[in-house]
C-alpha cells in the first residue's frame, strides 16, 4: 500500500520527531562529546581523542563482559525462541481457552524489570526463598550468591521466565494467520506434524519469528536490571555484563571518558548484530 | 469534468502509470477494463487524490486539486471489500457521511431513505451489516457512496465478491442509480462482460497504460489495437497471423482466406487478422462465411451453447456456438467463420481497419 | 476413483435442531458414479461448501451416512478417505520448488524416489509447468500456484475423489477460460471423480456432466447442462441458470391452453394441475422470437452487450427479457412468438411435466 500524501502529516509527526530529538539524538552527542574529552569535574575538559577507545579494546575486562554478552544472548535466543514456539504451538486456536491463554502469557509481560529481579532475588534465597529453600532441602547445593553457575542459572531462568511470553504471543499472531485451508491440504498430502511445522507453520511464521529474534536479542543484549538487582554482577565478576559494567566504570568510578567511549562501542556492537541477523534472516527470503 | 493531464505515477523508478490524458465528464459512467495489475487501482487512487502523481495535474471542472488532499475533494470509493461500520445500523451507516458534514436530521433522513429505498434497503435499515447477506452490505456501502452526494464515485470492483446472480441484479440497477446522479462515475473491473452489461464508456488498461477510451460498445466493435482487443473479449479471441497479397490472405502455405470487402483497403503484407468466438460456426451464418478445417480440443457445454476448444494449424481457437455439440477430442471438424466480423491489426498492433 | 454415495445426509451447525430451518442441509439422498464430474452450484449460503465438507470429511453430518464404492467412510479422517481437494486460494508450500510441492505427497506415503521422480516429471508435463520445476513455488502466478494445487492431487493415482472449492476465484478471465478447458481436458483423460463448487453458473455448466443446483440447504434439480437448461424442474434453477434467467409469467391454465392476460397460447398437451396451485409459465429469454408476428410488447430498454443484445420488454404488465443475435432488428411495432418446445409450466414453483 502506498501512503497518502498529505502535508498535514510533518505537524503531527513533529513532537515525536521533537521528543526524539532530545531523549535520544542529543545525549547521543553528548556521550560522542564525553568518549573524547577527559574530565575531573568543574566542567573542566581535557582532550583525548581515542584513547579511551584504545583503553577499551586492549582492556580484558571488556572483552571478558563481552563474551558474556555474547554467551548470555546466545543461551537466551537458544531456549526462548524454541520454547516460545512449542508453546505458541500448543495454545488453543479457538474457544474459552484463547483469552485465557492470552492474559496467562501476558502477565509476565507486564512486571517491571527490578520487580521480577526482586522476585527472584527473594525466591531463590536458601534462607527465606522458596525455591531455594526447596532446593536445599532437597539436598542440592544451589547458591546464586557464592556459585557462577548457579548465579548464571538463575538469571537465565529469571529472563526465559519473564520474556519467553514475548515470543510466545508473536509466533501465536503468526499462527492464526495461517489460513485453515493450508491445514487440510496438508491432511489432504498426507504430511506428518513434523511437516506441517516445517512446511507451512514455519515459514508463516518467518516474518514474526525475524522479529521476535530481533527484538531479545537486542534485549538480552542489554540485560541489566535483573542481575543488578539479583547477583549484582558477582559472584567475583561471572555477571557483570556490558551493561553493569558501563555502569560500575561511569556511577561507581565516575570515569565519564571511558565510560562513555564504552556506551558507544556497546551501541555500535548491537546494531552490527541486529544488522548481521536481519540480513541472515531476510536474505533466503531473495535467493532463487 | 475531470480532466487528468499528462498524469503519471512513478514508483521505485518504474512507471505504475505511463503518462495519461483523460477526460471525463459529469453525468457519465466509466468502465477501467484490465485485468489484475494493470494500473485500475493506481489510476483511481490519483482520480481520488490518494497519490500525488509524479507528473502531470488532475482538473476538477477545470481547477488544478493536484496537490488537493482527498478529504476536501468531495470523492467517494466503493471497495471490493464490503466496508461498513459493524457497530451501526445499515440506517447510521448510510447517515454517517452526512452526519460528518454536519446537515440536520431532517435532510438526513430524507436522504438516508430515499437512498435505502433506491438500492432496496428499506427492510434493513434497523440491522447492522453483519446481520445482512454480502449483497446487502454491498448496497449499503452503495447507498453511503451516494447520499455523500459526491462529485467523483470510484469503484473498485465492487461486485468481485458477489455470487454470480447478485452481481448479475446489480450489474443492472447501478447505471440506473448513476442516471438519478450528476457525478463522475469510475468502475473497475476485470471482466469484459461486466463492462459492456454497464455501457457507458470504457478505458482499457494495460501494463499501466490506457490502450483506448470510448463508448464501450465501440471499443468493444472496434479496438485500436491488438492489446485492446485482447483486453475488451471474453471469451478470448481468435487470432491467425496471415500475409495479404491481393484479395486474399494466405496462412503460410496451409491455407488461405477471401479478403472480405471491409478490408479489401489492407495493405499487402503481414497482418494479424482476429475475430470473436461466436462468428466461427458449425453452419454458415451468412454467405461471406468461409470454410476452415481444425482440429477440437474439448467442447464445453453450458446447455444453451456450446464451447469447442480447437487447434488450426497449432494456433489455439475458441468456437462460441448455439446449442449442444458434443464433439469428440482431436476430431478434424469443417467451420464456418462470419469474414464479415474479422478485424485486422499491422505489424505494430495498432488495428488497420476494424471490423464492420 | 470412486462411487460417492450421500445416504440421507442431514447436517445442522449448532445441537439440537429444532426445525428444517435450523439445518444448513436439509436431505440430501443422492449417489454419484465413479468417474462423473458433478457441479455443486447455488447462491452463498445455499448449503454446498457444508456438502463438499461432508464429502472431504472435514464436517461429519449431524445424521445420514456417505459411502465411497459402498464402504462407509463416514467416521473416517480426510486423509483416510484418500482425496484431493483444490481451494479458492491456491495452497502451495511457499518454501518448497515446484517440484518438491508436486513431490511432497508422495514422499509423504513413503513412495520411492524413483517413483516419485517419474510421476512428478509427468505431471509437470500434464499440467505445463516442467520449465518452472526448480522455481520456488512462492514466484509463480496464481492460476500457475492453481495449477501445482490441482497437480498435487493428480500426481497421487490412486484418489477416490477430486474436490474443488470455488478454484477460479482469484484468476483472471482471461486464464479462467485456459485453466477451465485443461481442466475438463484432464478429465476426459483420466476420468476422475470430481466434484466442483461454484456460484459462476458458466464454470459449473462447462465443468459438469452433471450439475448439482442448491438452495436453502436442497437439491432443488440434479441434471445435465442441456437439462436444467431446457427443463428446469424449479422457478429458481430457470433464474439461476442463464443469464437473465428465465422469464416466469404468471398464467392460468384451461386444458391445454395458456392465458396471460389477453392472450392464449396452445400446448399441445394438457398439464395435470391440483386445483388452488400458484400457476406460471417459465420461457427463457432465448426461446422468445421478436419480430412482427406474435403478442405486441412493449420495449423499454435494448442492453447491448456485444455478441448479443438483452431486450427488456413489457408484455401485457409483465416484464420479460428477449436475448437476440447482435445482427438483428428489432421492429418498431415489436410482437413476440414463444417457441412451444422450449415452455414449462410450473405450479407452485415447481415444473409439472407433460406426464405429470
Amino acid at each position: 500500500m502506498e501512503k497518502t500524501w498529505n502535508n498535514k502529516a510533518w505537524f503531527l509527526v513533529l513532537p515525536v520527531l521533537l521528543l526524539v530529538a532530545f531523549s535520544a539524538a542529543i545525549p547521543l552527542m553528548t556521550v560522542v562529546n564525553y568518549s573524547v574529552q577527559d574530565t575531573f569535574g568543574n566542567n573542566a575538559f581535557f582532550w583525548a581523542g581515542t584513547d579511551w577507545f584504545d583503553d577499551i579494546l586492549h582492556s580484558a575486562r571488556f572483552w571478558e563482559a563481552l563474551q558474556r554478552n555474547l554467551l548470555f544472548s546466545f543461551i537466551i535466543l537458544a531456549l526462548e525462541i524454541p520454547l516460545g514456539i512449542f508453546i505458541a504451538l500448543n495454545m488453543p486456536k479457538k474457544g474459552i481457552g484463547v483469552p485465557v491463554c492470552l492474559v496467562l502469557m501476558a502477565l509476565p509481560l507486564l512486571i517491571p524489570w527490578n520487580v521480577v529481579g526482586t522476585i527472584w532475588q527473594v525466591f531463590g534465597r536458601v534462607d527465606i526463598g522458596l525455591l531455594g529453600h526447596t532446593l536445599a532441602a532437597l539436598g542440592i547445593d544451589y547458591n546464586y550468591v557464592r556459585d557462577p553457575l548457579d548465579a548464571w542459572i538463575t538469571v537465565v531462568v529469571m529472563d526465559v521466565w519473564h520474556w519467553t511470553s514475548l515470543v510466545v504471543l508473536l509466533c501465536y499472531a503468526g499462527l492464526v494467520s495461517i489460513p485453515d485451508a493450508y491445514y487440510q491440504a496438508a491432511k489432504i498430502d498426507g504430511a506428518s506434524r513434523w511437516s506441517v511445522f516445517r512446511y507451512i507453520q514455519l515459514p508463516k511464521m518467518k516474518r514474526v519469528l525475524l522479529i521476535a529474534v530481533l527484538l531479545r536479542f537486542m534485549d538480552s543484549f542489554m540485560i541489566y536490571t535483573e542481575p543488578f538487582v539479583v547477583t549484582g554482577g558477582g559472584p567475583g565478576n561471572s555477571t557483570t555484563f556490558l551493561s553493569i559494567d558501563l555502569v560500575k566504570t561511569a556511577v561507581g568510578q565516575f570515569d565519564l571518558g571511558p565510560a562513555a567511549a564504552m556506551s558507544i562501542v556497546y551501541f555500535l556492537i548491537i546494531l552490527l548484530l541486529s544488522w548481521i541477523f536481519y540480513t541472515v534472516m531476510t536474505s533466503s527470503d531473495a535467493d532463487n | 469534468m475531470l480532466e487528468m493531464r499528462n498524469v503519471a505515477k512513478m514508483v521505485g523508478g518504474e512507471y505504475h502509470i505511463h503518462p495519461t490524458n483523460l477526460a471525463l465528464d459529469r453525468g457519465s459512467l466509466n468502465v477501467l477494463l484490465g485485468p489484475t495489475l494493470s494500473g485500475k487501482t493506481s489510476l483511481m487512487r490519483l482520480m481520488a487524490g490518494l497519490d500525488r502523481p509524479t507528473s502531470g495535474s488532475v482538473y476538477f471542472d477545470g481547477a488544478d486539486v493536484t496537490g488537493v488532499a482527498v478529504q476536501k475533494r468531495n470523492v467517494a470509493m466503493v471497495y471490493q471489500q464490503f466496508i461498513n461500520y459493524p457497530a451501526l445500523t445499515v440506517y447510521e451507516n448510510i447517515a454517517s457521511p452526512m452526519r460528518i458534514a454536519g446537515k440536520d436530521a431532517s435532510t438526513i433522513d430524507r436522504e438516508v431513505r430515499k437512498a435505502a429505498d433506491l438500492l432496496r434497503l428499506t427492510p434493513y435499515l434497523d440491522r447492522t451489516p453483519l446481520n445482512l447477506s454480502g449483497g446487502q452490505q454491498q448496497r449499503t456501502a452503495l447507498a453511503r457512496a451516494l447520499v455523500k452526494n459526491a462529485s467523483l464515485v470510484l469503484m473498485d470492483e465492487p461486485l468481485a465478491n458477489l455470487d454470480y446472480k447478485l452481481r448479475e441484479e446489480l450489474r443492472e440497477e447501478l447505471p440506473k442509480i448513476f442516471a438519478q446522479s450528476g457525478a463522475i462515475f469510475v468502475y473497475a473491473t476485470t471482466e469484459p462482460s461486466e463492462a459492456l452489461l454497464l455501457g457507458g464508456n470504457t478505458a482499457t488498461l494495460s501494463e499501466g497504460r490506457i490502450t483506448q477510451f470510448g463508448p464501450t460498445i465501440e471499443v468493444y466493435r472496434r479496438p485500436a489495437d491488438l492489446v485492446t482487443a485482447k483486453t475488451f473479449a471474453d471469451p478470448p479471441l481468435n487470432f491467425i497471423d496471415v500475409v495479404k497479397s491481393g484479395d486474399s490472405f494466405r496462412y503460410r502455405e496451409a491455407d488461405s482466406l477471401a479478403v472480405p470487402p471491409h478490408l479489401s483497403g489492407v495493405p499487402d503484407g503481414p497482418v494479424t487478422i482476429a475475430f470473436h468466438p461466436h462468428h466461427l460456426g458449425l453452419t454458415a451464418q451468412t454467405g461471406n462465411a468461409a470454410r476452415v478445417k481444425a482440429q477440437t480440443q474439448i467442447s464445453e457445454i453450458t446447455g444453451s451453447e456450446s464451447f469447442v476448444h480447437m487447434h488450426y494449424n497449432g494456433v489455439r481457437w475458441v468456437m462460441l456456438a448455439p446449442g449442444i455439440h458434443d464433439i469428440d477430442p482431436d476430431t478434424e471438424i469443417e467451420l464456418f467463420l462470419d469474414t464479415r466480423h474479422l478485424m485486422a491489426f499491422g505489424t505494430d498492433g495498432r488495428a488497420i481497419a476494424a471490423a464492420a | 476413483m470412486a462411487r460417492i454415495t450421500l445416504d440421507h445426509i442431514r447436517h445442522a451447525y449448532g445441537p439440537n435442531p429444532k426445525s428444517d430451518a435450523a439445518y444448513a442441509l436439509r436431505e440430501v439422498d443422492h449417489e454419484w458414479a465413479d468417474g462423473g464430474a458433478y457441479a455443486l452450484l447455488g447462491p452463498s449460503g445455499c448449503g454446498k461448501t457444508t456438502l463438499l465438507n461432508i464429502i472431504s470429511g472435514l464436517l461429519q453430518p449431524s445424521h445420514g451416512r456417505i459411502l465411497f464404492d459402498g464402504k462407509d467412510v463416514t467416521n473416517l479422517s480426510t486423509q483416510e478417505r484418500n482425496i484431493a481437494q483444490v481451494f479458492q486460494f491456491p495452497v502451495i508450500y511457499d518454501t518448497m520448488t515446484v517440484y518438491d510441492n508436486l513431490a511432497f505427497p508422495l514422499r509423504n506415503r513413503g513412495i520411492a524416489e524413483p517413483d516419485v521422480d517419474r510421476r512428478v516429471r509427468e505431471m509437470l508435463e500434464i499440467i505445463d509447468l516442467s520449465d518452472w520445476s526448480n522455481r520456488k513455488a512462492q514466484r509463480l502466478t496464481a492460476d500457475q500456484k492453481q495449477k501445482i494445487s490441482l497437480g498435487r492431487g493428480l500426481v497421487r493415482n490412486d484418489v477416490n475423489a477430486i474436490l474443488f472449492d470455488e478454484p477460479l476465484t482469484v484468476i483472471d478471465p482471461h486464464m479462467k477460460w485456459v485453466l477451465r478447458s485443461q481442466l475438463k481436458r484432464f478429465h476426459k483423460q483420466f476420468g476422475f471423480t470430481m466434484v466442483y463448487v461454484t456460484h459462476d453458473q458458466t464454470e459449473a455448466l462447462t465443468f459438469a456432466d452433471k450439475v448439482v443446483v442448491m438452495y436453502d440447504g436442497e437439491i432443488v434439480q440434479i441434471g445435465t447442462p442441456a437439462e436444467l437448461f431446457e427443463r428446469p424442474s424449479h422457478t429458481f434453477v430457470g433464474y439461476f441458470i442463464g443469464s437473465p434467467g428465465m422469464n416466469v409469467i404468471p398464467a392460468e391454465i384451461h386444458g391445454s391452453t395458456i392465458k396471460l392476460g389477453a392472450e392464449t397460447i396452445a400446448l399441445d398437451y394438457a398439464p395435470k394441475l391440483d386445483a388452488g396451485g400458484r400457476i406460471e409459465l417459465g420461457i427463457r429469454p432465448e426461446f422468445i422470437r421478436i419480430g412482427r408476428e406474435g403478442m405486441p410488447v412493449t420495449v423499454t430498454r435494448i442492453e447491448d452487450i456485444g455478441r448479443r443484445r438483452i431486450v427488456r420488454a413489457s408484455l401485457g404488465g409483465q416484464s420479460i427479457a428477449i436475448v437476440v443475435s447482435e445482427d438483428a432488428e428489432v421492429p418498431a411495432e415489436p410482437r413476440v412468438t414463444f417457441d412451444p418446445v422450449a415452455l414449462n409450466i410450473y405450479a407452485n414453483s415447481w415444473r409439472v411435466g407433460r406426464e405429470a
